[in-house]
């Protein structure tokens, strides 16, 4: 996979929570056996009319946000299905970072994304980004008003940074293993491999099947 | 200090801790169907790996397959591509396919517990986010994305951080008309579509306990749509008489099924045990639920207005607009006002046999609507010959109904089952999501007698009245 470590690009703003992959890439799309191609195909139903010209209607089709790279978007994005193509068509489609509020409900702390996009996301190199949800209201504010807003998002401090001449920095959290694994782009298979001893020992100590086969 | 039923499985699996804090886990079993796995097979020929437990790994083809008689033939060439894919790389690196022609073949989630492949106190995963089925038994059991399963099949484990626990309580019991579709739908309406992520669900209470397996499943299933990875039951003697029961070739019996219940009774959550979250539902005050929006947690009673865009918990007065528009409905409608023009009954939430009983109950002796096109779809093959042993299918066909062959059907429509553009669906499966079972289509998710009696009505119903007459 590609590594992280830092990116400066255009901001776009989708006003939706609870994206879920089906919307990112829908079904029709799964069934390619490739882990290519899929990057036109991103939002698809939202992003097209019914006679596959651009849907202008759709946020992520203004003009201003062409060659956009980092997108800001409402609280539990990624949820649903497991597909990790929804992964695959976000960054062929251009985007290194999807920026999504954490949000309080009944005095719990609700994460910006779901678990398994979260995984996937990592694992293929494309950086999400929690923030409050007063910090993502405040991006969506500033890109609204700024054409072309810009930003940068530093992995190795933390660090996202929206440019201007008073530029906002937003501190992040994210996990060590995540960091380490995006910073060096790291495959993961041949990191575990690393410990086959061990996957081995533990074989000879565990039975998995629990069961005779007749 | 006592432990949960996730922390003894977790800790029976860790191989050992990671320098970054996560812990590496064994996989006990491995399921794979044809979308999420292709890449994850390529991967293997492109970096010359090998799969490291074949014989701990299982495929069926599910998502892509037609259900009509003359399934064998997939007319879509990139369905049918797909298909072969698997069928080619099963072979190729040695892994037990049931196939479309197999007895076996069905839904993943499933086929898993029916040939006795899940059992309490195993780790399985699966390239699908409803792998939490499996928790029913006592499993711990969730999803991966296709990077994971490359990474499963090369080294029969998986890194993973610890999740957080949620205990989550059904106290008392439903009222007639109500089941654990009900339940779940419920808990995604309290906790909302992110209310569990990061966390494990364990589920228990008396309203729990007196679950049949199938109904067990049901729930679990949903956890997803909670924001939950795993969803787990506590195994019991209905989780042991279900896998000493029928033919179910992979699980233990005899002297074997004795020695391993003896170890599945140590399994469930010690009394002092704590969990970092808990939260006690009523079911003895659920009513049938019906979803009005675009997920699972827009959901309201059945004999409740579909609410105003400043009335819900979790939605944002654009989100719930935007649902509204899409589905083709306004504040403050009751949904038993609301047509339905299709009615769908399976999926790996309710294509089981309970359930398609359930359905049959209701539909016996009547017609569906006229404008309504009813689909009756068995998540596996088994479900199908037994309803068929049953006679259940012709109750369905006497009502107007169509009668399928398994697989995943219009839960996704990546088979020619899918909604048309503005059609509306009442669908025992588990995702409302926009287009999800076509196009423009409009999904309502509702239990399997919900779905039933809609399909005669022509229009939801609450299905509590229909038992009264
Ligand atoms: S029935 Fe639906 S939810 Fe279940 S595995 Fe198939 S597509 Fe996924």
């Amino acid at each position: 996979m590609e590594a992280f470590s830092t990116h400066t690009g255009i901001v776009a703003t989708l006003n939706r929570s609870n994206v879920d992959t089906d919307q990112i890439i829908p079904k029709q799309f799964l069934k390619s056996i490739k882990r290519t191609g899929y990057g036109p195909n991103a939002f698809f139903d939202w992003r097209y009319t019914e006679d596959g010209s651009p849907d202008g209607d759709f946020e992520l089709n203004a003009p201003r946000f062409a060659g956009r790279s980092i997108l800001a978007v409402r609280n539990n994005f990624g949820c649903g299905s497991s597909r990790e193509h929804a992964v695959w068509a976000l960054l062929q489609d251009g985007y290194r970072v999807i920026v999504a509020p954490w949000k309080e409900i009944n005095g719990e702390r609700v994460p910006g994304f779901a678990d398994i996009f979260r995984n996937n996301a990592t694992r293929n190199g494309l950086l999400t980004v929690e923030l409050s949800e007063k910090e993502v209201e405040h991006i969506f504010t500033e890109v609204t008003r700024n054409q072309g807003q810009t930003a940068t998002v530093d992995l190795p401090s933390q660090q996202m940074t929206l440019l201007g001449p008073d530029p906002v920095v937003f501190e992040f959290d994210i996990d060590k293993g995540s960091k380490e694994r995006l910073l060096e782009g790291l495959d993961d298979i041949a990191l575990t491999l690393r410990h086959e001893a061990d996957i081995t020992r533990f074989e000879s100590e565990h039975d998995p099947m629990m069961t005779v086969r007749r | 200090m006592g432990k949960t039923l996730f922390q003894k499985i977790w800790e029976r699996h860790v191989v050992r801790e990671l320098s970054d804090g996560s812990s590496l886990l064994y996989i006990d079993r491995h399921l794979v169907h044809e979308v999420t796995s292709p890449q994850a097979f390529e991967g293997l020929r492109l970096s010359g790996r090998n799969i490291r437990r074949p014989e701990l790994t299982f495929a069926t083809m599910d998502h892509n397959v037609p259900t009509t008689e003359d399934r064998m033939n997939i007319e879509d060439p990139v369905s049918r591509a797909q298909v072969e894919a698997l069928r080619r790389n099963c072979e190729e690196f040695g892994v037990t396919l049931f196939d479309l022609e197999d007895s076996r073949q069905g839904i993943v989630h499933m086929i898993g517990p029916e040939l006795g492949l899940t059992l309490p106190g195993t780790t399985i995963v699966c390239g699908d986010s409803h792998t939490s089925t499996h928790g029913a038994f006592g499993a711990l059991a969730f999803g991966i994305g296709t990077s994971e399963v490359e990474h499963v099949l090369v080294t029969q484990s998986l890194g993973q951080r610890k999740p957080l626990t949620y205990k989550v309580e059904f106290s008392g019991r439903p009222g007639p008309g109500v089941f654990s579709k009900d339940f779940a739908l419920k808990l995604i309406g309290t906790i909302g579509t992110a209310g569990g992520t990061g966390h494990v669900l364990e589920y228990g209470g008396e309203a729990i306990a007196a679950l049949s397996m199938e109904a067990r499943m049901s729930i679990c299933n949903m956890s997803i749509e909670a924001g939950a990875r795993a969803g787990m039951i506590a195994p019991d003697d209905t989780t042991y008489a279900y896998i000493a029961s029928k033919d179910r070739p992979y699980a233990p019996a005899g002297e074997q099924l004795e020695k391993a219940i003896a170890f599945w009774k140590t399994l469930p959550s010690d009394d002092d045990a704590t969990f970092d979250r808990a939260l006690t539902i009523d079911a003895g005050r659920i009513a049938p639920q019906v979803t009005w929006g675009n997920n699972p947690g827009m959901v309201v009673d059945i004999d409740q207005p579909i609410p105003a865009p400043d009335q819900t918990a979790f939605y944002s007065r654009a989100d719930v607009e935007n649902a509204l528009a899409y589905m083709g409905l306004a504040p403050g409608t009751f949904l038993t006002d609301v047509t339905v023009d299709v009615v769908f009954i399976g999926s790996c939430t309710n294509g089981r046999i309970e359930d398609l009983r359930l359905a049959a109950k209701v539909l016996k002796g009547r017609k569906k609507a006229d404008h309504v096109q009813l689909l009756v779809v068995p998540g596996s093959q088994r479900v199908r010959e037994q309803a068929e042993a049953e006679g259940l299918h012709d109750i369905f066909r006497a009502a107007g109904g169509e009668w399928r062959y398994a697989g995943c059907s219009m839960c996704l429509g990546m088979n020619p089952d899918q909604l048309k553009p503005r059609q509306r669906c009442a669908s025992t499966s588990n995702r409302n999501f926009e287009g999800r079972q076509g196009k423009g289509g409009r999904t309502h998710l509702v239990s399997p007698q919900m779905a039933a009696a809609a399909a005669v009505e022509g229009k939801f119903v609450d299905i509590r009245k229909w038992l009264d007459r």
